[in-house]
């Protein structure tokens, strides 16, 4: 539902970086998207598709890097990955509440030319 | 994919990449060698590195092969640029300006979220009237459209700003930065911003706050913790509202309380009904402890 918001942020970020670096185009835009930031990276497409014609990323290819939550679990001093956005600890199957990694919403880099 | 870090950087760079600054904003900085290249050429090309980077790499021109491949233009010019920048950095600044500004005045900050019709407003009326001024309070409420919320919580007696968001899903900081110039902050000591309703979108939004407050109602079933994880895991304080809906509802309380806690381990639950004024007064209590709590940090600041 955001998404367009978040994509032309974005989008704009890239577009001023570019155009710090003096490029003509942009082929490339890589965004690190964490499973528990709630964007869903389909609509990130869309959103991107809608608001890329008319600037230096028309045509861009546009990657997404899916990033996969990581909790802490205190009791067993661990640090574990989980797929389905709860924080259970496989070892001791207590749930965690130490996000380590998950929330990111990054512009990565990108290909200019 | 860059192996060391995961960072999903070319690892071996294909032919026309060149600058390569390779900076974490993670804390470390690691030099990789990318190995030779193994590609025949026809020409000879030197590298000019336009950019600053901190790894060497090793061309192998093997001349062996009978091909001859030229570059497109387009792929020698082509560059990567490392930018690894916060998409949402801009509202991350004013967030921080924001929680700054509100430090600076003594003030708690409450971040209500929820789905659309889980009794924010009903709840956030009846937090002020039992605050009874131990708390002067003052709200920001954000919609769609409409001030009919402002006009509900107007009758609390706090003053109230409303925010209408026109098609936006959510409240940002600026809009917050913009709403507070309305509001009259002397002697002010608890601001609630009630934010649109919307359980996916404002989790994103940081708006300054020091607590993130999210309800769920009885009437909305038992999982919905576990069907919208992103914004119960940023939650600091969970409300279970409408408990006096609870029978009618069939809400089996155990059940909804161990979904809670699997998508928010560590948030504080209140079960309160606004209507009956059940489970209110733990609340009310927090509400002056945390007050207390973060004016004590704010001194101990100066």
């Amino acid at each position: 539902m955001h998404e367009l918001a978040i994509m032309d942020s974005a989008l704009n970020l890239a577009l001023d970086q570019a155009q710090k670096a003096g490029a003509n185009h942009i082929h490339l835009i890589r965004l690190r998207i964490g499973v528990l930031s709630g964007v869903v990276p389909e609509a990130l497409q869309f959103a991107f598709e809608a608001l890329a014609p008319g600037t230096l990323a028309e045509g861009a290819a546009l990657d997404i890097q899916h990033v996969p939550a990581r909790f802490w679990c205190q009791d067993c001093t661990r640090e574990f990955e989980s797929d389905d956005l709860f924080s259970e600890c496989p070892n001791c199957h207590r749930p965690s509440g130490e996000l380590r990694a998950g929330r990111e919403m990054e512009l990565a880099c990108m290909e200019i030319e | 994919m860059c192996k060391e870090c995961g960072c999903g950087l070319p690892g071996e760079e294909p032919v026309g990449f060149k600058a390569h600054h390779h900076e974490h904003a993670h804390g470390h900085e690691h030099p990789h060698s990318h190995g030779e290249h193994e590609h025949s050429h026809d020409h000879e090309h030197d590298h000019e590195h336009d950019e600053q980077h901190g790894h060497s790499h090793t061309h192998f021109h093997s001349h062996h092969l009978e091909h001859s491949h030229s570059h497109e233009p387009s792929d020698e010019n082509r560059r990567t640029v490392q930018v690894r920048q916060a998409i949402l950095s801009n509202n991350d600044r004013q967030a921080e300006r924001n929680r700054g500004f509100f430090r600076a005045h003594g003030l708690c900050v409450l971040n209500v979220l929820s789905s659309p019709g889980s009794g924010k407003t009903t709840f956030l009326q009846q937090t002020v009237r039992l605050l009874n001024n131990r708390l002067k309070t003052g709200i920001i409420v954000g919609d769609l459209a409409t001030d009919n919320d402002a006009q509900r919580l107007r009758s609390s007696g706090a003053p109230v700003v409303q925010v209408t968001t026109g098609t936006m899903c959510h409240l940002e900081a600026n809009m917050i930065a913009r709403a507070l110039k309305e509001l009259p902050l002397d002697g002010l000591q608890l601001l609630v911003i009630e934010n649109v309703g919307n359980l996916v979108c404002p989790a994103s939004y940081d708006l300054g706050e020091d607590l993130r407050v999210v309800l769920f109602s009885v009437t909305e079933g038992e999982d919905k913790p576990l069907k919208y994880p992103p914004i119960f895991q940023a939650a600091d304080t969970v409300i279970i509202s409408k408990t006096d809906l609870a029978q009618a509802c069939e809400f089996k309380r155990d059940l909804a309380v161990a979904n809670l806690r699997r998508a928010a381990p560590k948030a504080q639950v209140f079960e309160t009904s606004a209507r009956t004024g059940s489970g209110m007064e733990p609340w009310i209590e927090f509400l002056i402890e945390e007050h207390h709590k973060n004016a004590k940090r704010d001194s101990l600041m100066i």
